[in-house]
């Protein structure tokens, strides 16, 4: 290997770090918030990528009927519990929240099909036509089991990826699609290296939005309240703030991630109805070593697992998964220990 | 009578088949100190978990004439109703200056009055401005405390429910909180205090009800229950016999 080539792997590296640094966000934003480890964020990324394919060929994208069917069954997930507590008076709101916002980007996307738009009328109809599905499946399967333990979360979290990947079977078929770049031409770095400007792009967008999620959780209040709702639930319900509400924002923002990252990767490669898995899995990885808690440590170990995956790819196109989970087991080991130390000391300042 | 800020009547609440509450009622005036006394277990706490809705229970709850119940804890405390917790509840990643910010969260404050509230309860608890940028985690007992009680007054509230506030701390920084508990209610606040501590209660109390296994034993001004051979000999350690 000569500097060409770590060059070149590193750019790559970084493009793909940059997406698993978007999807490690959203994966800790949730979890910390809902203590959902939420498989199906890979999925709600592929849907993104399949409706901005969809808007390209001119159809009508198929997302809109999963996210009204969603919407439905919120509704009546809502309804049936007004009924249980007799407060039907409260069913215009029910109506308004859970049926006719997750409508409007709907109605969006149905208007923009099929016009002579430019192309970013499609990307944003792309992204807002998929913020409100984590919001609604997580009302329908993760709030009633709001309190169970992180396990049953897990495994009903895992339940849902294989519901909506099935529905992306059903909704949009077994063929891939790959969008036209976002952003076309190169670009050369000083020292005459090119540097393809939809890469560039990939690692502006995480530079940009990590900088915007700083500024949300350090210097608003309601993104200081996500943070209590994540410290501490009681003390957060004590000022006032409502868990179910803090945690339908963090699963809008966890979805709005989601779709920024269909958009950014639908260009690069082809996408299927399952595609999503293995993002959200490596991403996965990455939160894990920030602990599923550290948003700055999660966005380092988000470069790192692109910068190996580039790397293993070119000493090895087979094994580049193996490399990347196989990651996992030193940062396990650290934590581990480290978590342990940190016990030791806690029981001595107690004692 | 002037009516009742807050009245609770025949409360019952369980954990489970166990009965912690069983029929309590109690009352309290607007800008009154009412405190409630008792031993480990008597269902203090319980009793106000319930009232701020952190508990389910059933008999009458009423603030200011309105049913709470059917309303959940986040809607108490729109209304006014402000729980200091027994492990207070802190968010202990955030700086003072944000959990002292969240506590105002319910009233969706705009900047200059998010300010002069804050300047406020710095001027109450130096203290907390000088570490307004440390993490309440790392906070002493006391000053864990005054932020808890802090957090509280940024909500402005109608009535405050102090739980254990002296537990594990020294006399002096309990007779300093407590005096700054009694300047609240210059201020219109009403106060519920439960206390383990039965002669700093009744010392900082107009009122007090003594709970014992979940029902009220006694109640009565503050002084009389002082004064009370009973309560003397079973929870301010100076009575006649010495069992």
């Amino acid at each position: 290997m000569n500097w060409d080539v770590a060059l070149i792997l590193t750019v790559g590296g970084l493009a793909t770090g940059s997406v698993y640094l978007l999807a490690g966000l959203g994966l800790v934003l949730i979890f910390s918030v809902t203590r959902v480890v939420f498989v199906p964020f890979g999925d709600i990324a592929a849907f993104a990528a399949l409706s901005l394919a969809a808007f390209e060929t001119g159809t009508t994208p198929p997302t809109i009927g999963l996210v009204l069917t969603l919407a439905s069954l919120a509704v009546v997930a809502e309804l049936w519990q007004l009924m249980r507590r007799r407060e039907l008076a409260r069913m215009p709101r029910v109506l308004m929240v859970w049926g006719l916002l997750p409508a409007l980007p709907c109605l969006a996307a149905w208007w923009v099909t099929g016009r002579n738009l430019p192309a970013i009328a499609g990307i944003v109809a792309s992204i807002l036509l998929v913020v409100p599905i984590a919001p609604l499946i997580a009302r329908i399967a993760l709030r009633p089991i709001a309190d169970a333990s992180v396990l049953v979360l897990l495994i009903a979290s895992l339940a849902l990826h294989f519901l909506l990947s099935g529905l992306g079977l059903l909704f949009f078929g077994p063929e891939g699609s790959r969008t036209h770049p976002l952003v076309a031409g190169a670009t050369t770095l000083p020292g005459g290296f090119p540097v393809s400007m939809q890469v560039l792009l990939m690692i502006a967008s995480a530079i940009v939005l990590s900088g915007l999620f700083y500024l949300l959780f350090e210097r608003t209040l309601h993104g200081k309240a996500l943070r209590a709702t994540a410290i501490n639930r009681v003390g957060a319900r004590l000022v006032g703030i409502r868990p179910a509400r803090t945690a339908a924002l963090a699963y809008g923002g966890g979805s709005l991630l989601a779709g920024l990252i269909g958009v950014l990767i639908a260009p690069v490669t082809t996408i299927y109805y399952d595609s999503g898995f293995i993002i959200g899995l490596k991403a996965f990885v990455a939160a894990i070593i920030g602990g599923l808690a550290s948003y700055p440590l999660t966005a380092l170990g988000a470069l790192a697992v692109g910068l190996v995956e580039s790397f293993a790819s070119f000493w090895s196109g087979a094994l580049k998964d193996v490399f990347v989970f196989g990651t996992l087991i030193p940062v396990l080991l650290l934590r581990s220990l480290l978590a342990s130390r940190i016990e030791e000391e806690e029981e001595e300042i107690d004692e | 009578m002037t009516a009742a800020l807050l009245e609770i009547g025949d409360l019952h609440v369980s954990y489970g088949r166990v009965e912690a509450v069983c029929g309590v009622s109690l009352s309290l005036a607007p800008g009154q100190i009412v405190s409630v006394i008792g031993p480990n277990g008597a269902g203090k706490t319980t009793l106000l978990a319930a009232t701020m809705g952190l508990l389910p229970s059933t008999g009458t709850l009423r603030f200011e004439g309105e049913d709470l119940r059917g309303l959940d804890v986040e809607a108490r405390v729109e209304r006014g109703l402000c729980l200091v917790p027994e492990k207070r509840e802190l968010f202990g990643d955030l700086s003072v200056q944000d959990n002292l910010q969240l506590g105002a969260y319910a009233k969706r404050l705009n900047g200059s009055t998010m300010g002069r509230r804050l300047q406020s309860v710095y001027a109450l608890f130096p203290r907390l401005a000088e570490r307004r940028s440390q993490l309440a985690r790392t906070l002493s007992g006391g000053e864990q405390q005054m932020l808890a009680l802090g957090r509280a007054l940024m909500s402005a509230p109608r009535l405050l429910m102090l739980d254990e506030p002296s537990l594990g701390l020294a006399p002096l920084i309990v007779c300093e909180i407590l005096a700054i508990v009694r300047t609240l209610r210059e201020d219109g606040v009403s106060i519920l205090l439960v206390e383990q501590n039965a002669r700093v209660a009744l010392e900082n109390s107009d009122h007090g009800y003594v709970l014992e296994s979940g029902e009220v034993a006694l109640s009565g001004a503050s002084s009389i229950l002082a004064g009370d051979a009973r309560v003397q000999a079973t929870y301010l350690g100076g009575g006649t016999d010495d069992d």
